[in-house]
């Protein structure tokens, strides 16, 4: 065969060539077909290891109830037993050493999330261990507008100050 | 040929044991049957909403943007809470004003004020990534960049998402985004980093109602799955066949 047909045909190959090792350098080992077969499970398996890693934020009230255990009491015997230190103390991430000091939401508006009267929202409460409960709510444009709530309420006893 | 009556009978009756028998074989090896004559083992997480107890606060969505570093000031959340209104003469009010991020402290569905009496019914519901046993959202990647673990989570893995798409057109339910920082496609992975240590996600942590529960529906001691299987419980859009794993008590037919 003439070699102006041939070399064409080299050159292809070469170039399949050249893309296999290429393929077999770039694509890590662990990528390929896992537990749920071609359809789901075509990944690298190394980035299961990777979200797993994701740092936690949100460390939850056990965290919290070694150093503060005044606070942490208060709370767990009040009515605002359910609601985690974090969500108006902000994530503690790596406290006390990364922050410092938390970011304290002490607005009105974090407290309208659930006590402003809507007619649709579930008046019986009954998350607690002493039962049910009513939620508070209030409607905010004629209970003291122009007030904050901790002024007369404590959030940590769920009662007037 | 000589065919006589015995000969006929005897070939027929070979023929119909031979037909039934191999119909028989493909009863067998049919993919659902064999998927339940396997013993399923390990963990397959669930989610179960109780949309009755949400009154729609939106903690969840602010513990779940702040945990998983989706920026706090973009339209875009992992998990979200929508608004039903109904009021007498039929009309649906349904939003999410930033994803519920600060809440809802009004009441303006829609921007509407609705009267007390003109509520025929009304009520909250979370959403997040239902982790379908059968994920469109998966089929579509060209690349591989998205999967489901031998736990029902699916994934999307950063370095290898390239970023077409494709993935967030594929869902029905429309739980996915392009991740405004890493420019990836991003969604919900019920705290995939939590769940593995031990922890429950942040949004059902942050849930001062109970409304939000996590469990494994492979344990049979589990309260979550104990609750869907022996309970009323329901799944979004279950006609596209999707096997979603977010189980609603109190789901209505006016929720999309």
């Amino acid at each position: 065969m003439k070699s102006h047909i041939l070399r064409p045909l080299w050159v292809v190959l070469a170039l399949i060539g050249i893309t296999l090792i290429a393929r077999a350098i770039i694509v890590p080992p662990d990528f390929g077909i896992h537990e749920k077969g071609y359809t789901y499970g075509w990944y690298r398996k190394g980035n299961e290891e990777d979200w797993k890693a994701v740092k936690i934020k949100y460390q939850t009230r056990e965290y919290c109830k070694d150093c503060h255990a005044v606070q942490y009491k208060r709370v767990v015997s009040s009515r605002h037993a359910k609601v985690q230190c974090e969500n108006c103390h902000s994530p503690a991430i790596d406290h006390p050493e990364k922050p410092e000091k938390l970011n304290i939401d002490r607005s009105r508006e974090l407290c309208l999330r659930c006590h402003a009267y809507m007619p649709y929202r579930p008046v019986k409460y009954a998350e607690l261990r002493t039962g049910t409960i009513t939620l508070k709510m209030q409607d905010p444009d004629t209970h003291n507008p122009d007030m904050e709530c901790m002024s007369c309420h404590s959030a940590h006893d769920a009662s007037f100050k | 040929m000589n065919f006589d009556r015995r000969e006929f009978l005897k070939a027929g009756f070979k023929t119909i044991l031979a037909t039934g028998f191999s119909l028989g074989a493909f009863e067998i090896l049919r993919p659902e049957v064999l998927a339940a004559l396997k013993k399923e083992e390990g963990i397959r997480w669930t989610f179960l909403v109780d949309t009755t107890k949400c009154i729609g606060c939106g903690m969840c969505v602010r513990a779940c943007k702040l945990e998983n570093e989706i920026p706090y000031e973009v339209n875009v959340s992992r998990t979200w809470v929508e608004r039903y209104v109904m009021t007498k003469d039929g009309r649906i009010y349904a939003d999410s004003p930033n994803a519920a991020r600060d809440g809802f402290i009004k009441n303006d569905p829609m921007g509407t004020m609705v009267k007390k009496e003109d509520i025929d019914k009304a009520f909250f519901v979370p959403k997040l990534c239902n982790q379908c046993e059968n994920p469109p959202c998966v089929q579509v990647c060209p690349v591989g960049a998205t999967y489901q673990t031998p736990d029902g989570i699916v994934l999307i893995d950063r370095k290898w998402c390239i970023g077409c798409g494709y993935c967030i057109m594929a869902c029905p339910y429309g739980v996915r985004f392009f991740h405004p920082v890493y420019k990836v496609a991003e969604k919900c992975n019920f705290c995939y980093h939590r769940i593995n240590k031990g922890m429950k996600p942040a949004c059902v942590d942050a849930c001062a109602f109970g409304a939000r529960m996590i469990g494994n529906i492979r344990d049979l001691g589990d309260p979550v799955a104990r609750i869907i299987k022996t309970e009323r419980t329901a799944v979004l859009k279950e006609e596209y066949g999707t096997k979603p794993h977010v189980f609603y008590i109190g789901l209505d037919s006016i929720v999309r």
